[in-house]
């Protein structure tokens, strides 16, 4: 069930050498508060899961320049020059998949799936120590599933059981990441009382979330 | 033709291939002007592969909303009609051919339809983003792009970058002309007046097929 907890508890929950998944697009939909508080603790040798690695001084962007990352696995890099030279150097190790593929994987990690078949970059580099599979005539790339220790979500308003409602674009990989980590930290945006939600609106069920920090307004 | 000109003249080209009612995505760069050319009254959803449909247009200064953005990361409206979807839908309805034409940029292109628009080896490896589950998912393929690099060659006999995808464009539209790739190769169907057939041929690499009515391209 889910319980609230203070920033300093939430960060506690990561530890060296973990992997996380944080949500977000170029920061759009990133919890900031937690990725600033990790940032100020200072773990280190992290495995990131996200889409992209967001700005040097904005989103998971600040984890990379103050080099907390071992791996990065992500669909885009191009908005943070520090990501491509910690790959260039050798210091950060860097998986790049296509985002529908990337998606895909955390749902896959999160629903059970033991992976799945995909027609995208077949005849390209991410075919590459791959099975490729023919259905049907076509060809597919079996792709894995992917989960993480803990994840850490934005959510726009939050009740006490962990129900989570977004707001615009904000949801994109949250949802999803709620359902594949062991952990799941969601920052609130506006906690609510439990029933202020209309069960009808609720977006990531409860059942998925540990623990919910305040975050305020960003 | 200035730069500014010749992007414009392509943008306007590439909306007149878009239908009443089609669900479209498009890339950043040259491919998003071409929302500004979309004739009134006609009905075009638009995409975006970060989770909504109904992309409207960009807001008035002061009214940008933090939490409403496009692939590019850059303020942007939805339209009333419009919803809000997370990645894995969003990529559902991509892969799943659900978006009717998606509009790129490109690196290379060749005449088998291979594409190379992620990366250079040593110089650029921003990543693929949703390049290429947009390119593989989308029902039409159209590359937008001006039709040479500094005067080097774009459109090729074979890419030599990394591929975006294999053997997956239908058309490529540039200030030059209006070409499809079909499986004999690549067909000049348009040509822009200012050039001759010629020209077009001198500025490809791969050879080209003229189509016995050869269009002028118009805007």
């Amino acid at each position: 069930m889910a319980r609230i907890i203070s920033m300093d508890e939430a960060v506690e929950q990561i530890k060296d050498g973990m992997t996380i998944m944080v949500g977000g697009f170029l920061s759009c939909g990133t919890p900031c508060k937690l990725v600033d508080a990790l940032v100020e603790k200072g773990v280190k040798d992290l495995t990131l899961i996200c889409n992209d690695s967001g700005f040097v001084d904005s989103g998971v962007g600040k984890l990379v320049v103050n080099r907390q990352i071992k791996k990065l696995i992500a669909s885009h890099i191009g908005t943070n020059k520090e990501t491509g030279n910690q790959m260039n150097s050798g210091e950060m190790e860097v998986v790049l998949v296509p985002q529908g593929t990337l998606a895909e994987q955390i749902r896959a990690g999160g629903a059970g799936l033991g992976g799945f078949l995909t027609p995208t970059g077949v005849g390209t580099v991410v075919q590459e120590g791959k099975k490729r599979i023919e259905i049907d005539g076509e060809e597919y790339l079996l792709e894995l599933p992917l989960r993480a220790d803990v994840a850490l979500l934005l959510g726009y308003k939050v009740d006490r059981k962990g129900n989570i409602v977004y707001r615009g674009a904000t949801r994109n990989f949250n949802t999803i990441m709620a359902t594949a980590a062991d952990t799941v930290i969601v920052e609130a945006e506006n906690i609510v009382e439990s029933g202020e939600i209309d069960p009808n609106e609720v977006i990531t069920p409860g059942l998925f979330v540990d623990y919910i920090v305040g975050g305020g307004d960003r | 033709m200035d730069k500014k000109e010749r992007k414009q003249f392509i943008a306007k080209r590439v909306a007149k291939e878009l239908k009443d009612g089609d669900i479209v995505n498009l890339g950043i760069g040259l491919p998003t002007m071409v929302v500004n050319y979309i004739p009134e009254g006609m009905n075009i959803s638009f995409q975006s592969e970060n989770g909504f449909i109904g992309l409207g247009p960009a807001p008035k200064e002061g009214e940008e909303d933090k939490d409403v953005v496009n692939a590019g990361g850059q303020p942007v409206t939805i339209l009333p009609e419009g919803a809000f979807f997370d990645s894995a839908t969003s990529f559902g309805i991509i892969r799943g051919g659900h978006v009717d034409v998606t509009v790129l940029g490109a690196l290379q292109v060749d005449k088998e339809g291979n594409l190379a628009n992620w990366m250079i080896p040593g110089k650029m490896a921003p990543g693929m983003g949703g390049a290429m589950d947009l390119v593989v998912g989308a029902k039409r393929v159209i590359v937008a792009m001006e039709h040479t690099a500094k005067g080097n060659h774009k459109i090729l006999d074979k890419c030599n970058l990394p591929l975006t995808a294999a053997n997956q464009v239908d058309m490529i539209i540039t200030e030059m002309g209006v070409m499809e790739i079909i499986e004999e190769g690549i067909l000049l169907k348009e040509i822009n007046p200012k050039f001759t057939i010629d020209q077009v041929q001198e500025a490809t690499e791969a050879k080209l097929i003229v189509t016995d009515d050869l269009k002028e391209m118009k805007i």
